[in-house]
């Protein structure tokens, strides 16, 4: 019996069609435009002005305040300007536009593909390298991972939890980069597990991917205290509360942090970035995207430095098929609609899909029939439809007794809902809202 | 029999014993409230659409009784003759405010301003405006789903369905400021109706520069200016790449519309123009706050 998550949770067609394609590289543009916010908290202070020349690596978004994290030129060239662009928020927002010559690297970046297995840095050194490269959550959430590495005070991180599962369905980006660099992972992880001081880490990983658990399983041995755990397909296991559940039984309460049952999950995607910094002096400038969809012509897995369009990922996998109705940021459940496909890759664009219009547009609301899907498929133990009601009624202080701020936004409850409510949209909302009142209660 | 008479003396004196001990308690406990607040309240509209800022006509009635003067209190539905009454009960005088009205300050039809992208999400502006900018090329703009429509309490403000552009009813409206809050983009504003009805404002909120503002949308302000500089008031600002007119200032001399090369200054309820523009008019000057 494989382990899972123990509430709710739902099953969506996986469709998988990218499985499998060797991650390929994608030619650099001329132009690429780097949004300064591509994280989870602050926008970066530009570091460069117009006319400065850039190389591959070099810092040209710095990090603000504690959630922050820097940003790094992905091209070598010339700054343009720094101006208003669009991205992935729907806003047009900062961004720094490069006018791309060349591929010149910084001369502190090792390029070589030797895999460098040792690493004598101390635990402070580990995460001042990680924080400087600039990585985040690269499973989509984009949160500085220099942060969740850095517990808050009294409390101490007992195991590391890296997070293989990708239970979004079409995705495969982290699969592939599993398979095509478990090696780079499983130091990374090691380095992980040595900046927070943990003994033990365990890679989950979703039982739909036999070949990376096979990899996984035979690679692992040679590293002391990293075990590897099959689990149920089930989403939205690669939520961290589900996640640490699944594989640890321990339950993270309402409003608390992973860390407060002595857990850290960390993405694969993340664990190569941190190798790659730590051991490489690489920062965060590339990252493995999914081009797929029904009708794309090749699906695929790119290898896209930060900044190109999407539209040229697009492109690799055959162009945008006539039928497109909606383009999605991401993964199907928990993706973001597109407004352009003009818009920059991001540390966070873990997938582009691809909908035909048949399947794109959402189908009428109806009147909710009472039949409790979407309790019983809730992974936060929530209630969905009373949740939108107090949020359309504006019924805040009831909303907050109801535990609106738990939700994760997975979105199962919109999926499985008979009459097409649309849940997650109004939670969402109800969600900001009380967030606003419970932090303007605290200033 | 007896039982029976029994039982109505037992609970007669109950019933009597009870009552006795719930009118001390009541005398004891009473609570003195000032007859004026409620004479203060049957004079008010009792729309408790909470325009006046409290959470009802209710309390704002104490709040009027309380007060030392009439000084920032204003029931925008009962409007000047309310507060008048509401003074003259108090012995007191209410200040002359000017009628207000909500005014949208957005002018992009779908002719002016053409849809990039087809919005499919829940029909409400506010999860809408999470999610992106708009299905214009503008993000300033209206998203025409209609949070304004349903935060009014008196059917003043209706989304027209040839423009998808909200539009304020004038004789329903009574700048409650329910709209204001309800839209997450900002675009309404409580402005002097002004005599007549006559009143000018700059009906865009675009902060994009001039070209990106232009290319979204053809009637938007593109902050060049030339209303600013064609003023004699002095009651026009820039802001942002934004011309706004201050209310307090702004004397109705209609300069500054035909000046606009977007067209997006716009003047209600005045009557035609004639060949030459007319000189600033000695209008009757707008009562001040």
């Amino acid at each position: 019996m494989l382990k899972t998550f123990r509430i709710g949770g739902i099953h969506p067609k996986e469709k998988k069609i990218s499985a499998g394609k060797a991650i390929q590289p994608i030619a650099i543009p001329d132009q690429v435009i780097i949004p300064l916010s591509q994280h989870i908290g602050a926008p970066c202070q530009p570091v460069v002005k117009k006319g400065d020349t850039v190389k591959v690596g070099t810092l040209i978004g710095k990090s603000v305040g504690f959630v922050s994290t820097n940003i790094h030129s992905p091209v070598s060239g010339t700054v343009l300007k720094i101006d208003k662009a669009l991205d992935a928020s729907g806003y047009k927002r900062d961004a720094v536009f490069i006018k791309v010559e060349g591929d010149e690297w910084e001369a502190s970046v090792d390029r070589s593909p030797e895999l460098k297995k040792t690493c004598d840095l101390a635990s402070g050194e580990i995460l001042n390298k990680i924080a400087a490269a600039g990585i985040v959550g690269m499973g989509g959430a984009t949160f500085p991972s220099h942060v969740k590495l850095t517990p808050p005070p009294g409390t101490k991180a007992e195991i590391l939890i890296i997070n293989g599962v990708e239970c979004e369905p079409w995705l495969t980006s982290d699969h592939q980069l599993m398979m095509e660099k478990s090696d780079e992972i499983l130091v990374g992880t090691t380095i992980v597990m040595k900046a927070l001081n943990v003994q033990k880490a365990i890679i989950g990983i979703e039982n739909n991917k036999q070949d990376a658990i096979r990899l996984f399983n035979q690679k692992a041995k040679e590293y002391a205290g990293i075990t590897v755990e099959p689990l149920k397909v089930q989403y939205p296991q690669g939520g961290e509360k589900q996640l640490i559940d699944a594989l640890t039984g321990r339950q993270v309460g309402s409003g608390a942090l992973p860390i407060s049952v002595g857990a850290v999950v960390q993405n694969v995607g993340t664990v190569f970035a941190i190798y790659e910094a730590v051991q490489k002096n690489k920062p965060l400038v590339e990252r493995v995207v999914t081009v797929t969809g029904k009708e794309v012509k090749q699906p695929c897995n790119i290898l896209s430095r930060v900044g190109i369009p999407l539209n040229d990922l697009i492109g690799v996998a055959g162009g945008l098929p006539e039928t497109t109705g909606k383009v999605v940021s991401g993964g199907p459940m928990m993706g973001k609609a597109l407004a352009s496909t003009d818009i920059p890759v991001t540390k966070g664009t873990s997938g582009i899909l691809i909908i035909p219009t048949l399947e794109a547009k959402r189908k009428a609301m109806k009147d909710c029939i009472r039949c409790a899907k979407c309790v019983s498929v809730c992974p936060m133990g929530l209630n969905p439809t009373l949740l939108m009601n107090l949020t359309e009624y504006e019924v805040w202080d009831r909303a907050e007794q109801e535990h609106i701020t738990d939700c994760i936004e997975c979105g199962s409850c919109s999926y499985t809902c008979p009459a097409d409510r649309p849940l997650l949209d109004y939670i969402r909302l109800g969600k900001g809202k009380v967030s606003g009142i419970i932090r303007s209660r605290k200033n | 029999m007896s039982v029976l008479l029994t039982a109505v003396a037992t609970l007669g004196a109950i019933g009597a014993g009870s009552a006795a001990i719930l009118y001390m308690v009541g005398q004891k406990f009473k609570v003195e409230e000032d007859p004026r607040i409620q004479e203060v309240q049957d004079s008010l509209p009792a729309a408790n659409c909470g325009g006046c800022g409290f959470p009802g006509c209710a309390s704002f009635a104490s709040a009027c009784v309380k007060a030392e003067s009439m000084d920032g209190l204003f029931c925008p539905v009962g409007g000047q003759d309310t507060m008048d009454k509401v003074a003259a009960l108090l012995g007191r005088t209410a200040p002359v405010a000017a009628k207000k009205i909500a005014v949208v300050r957005c002018s992009g039809t779908c002719d002016s301003r053409p849809r990039l992208n087809l919005y499919d999400g829940a029909s409400n502006c506010t999860i809408a405006s999470a999610l992106y900018g708009g299905d214009t090329g503008c993000s300033f703009g209206c998203l025409g789903l209609g949070d304004c429509v349903d935060s009014c309490t008196f059917d003043a403000i209706h989304i027209n369905p040839v423009t998808l552009l909200p539009e304020v009813v004038e004789d329903k409206c009574t700048a409650c400021g329910a709209c204001v809050k309800a839209c997450p983009k900002d675009i309404i504003e409580l402005r002097k109706q002004g005599p007549k009805s006559r009143r000018i404002y700059v009906s865009c909120v675009n902060k994009d520069k001039g070209g990106v503002a232009k290319k979204a949308c053809d009637v938007a302000c593109i902050g060049c200016s030339k209303c600013q500089q064609v003023c004699p008031f002095e009651a026009i600002t820039i802001e942002n790449n934004l011309a706004f007119i201050i209310d307090d200032k702004c004397r109705l001399c209609r300069k500054c519309v035909p000046v606009c090369p977007t067209s997006s200054i716009l003047e209600l309820n005045f009557p035609p123009r004639k060949e030459t523009p007319p000189a600033p008019k000695e209008e009757e000057a707008i009562v001040t706050a």
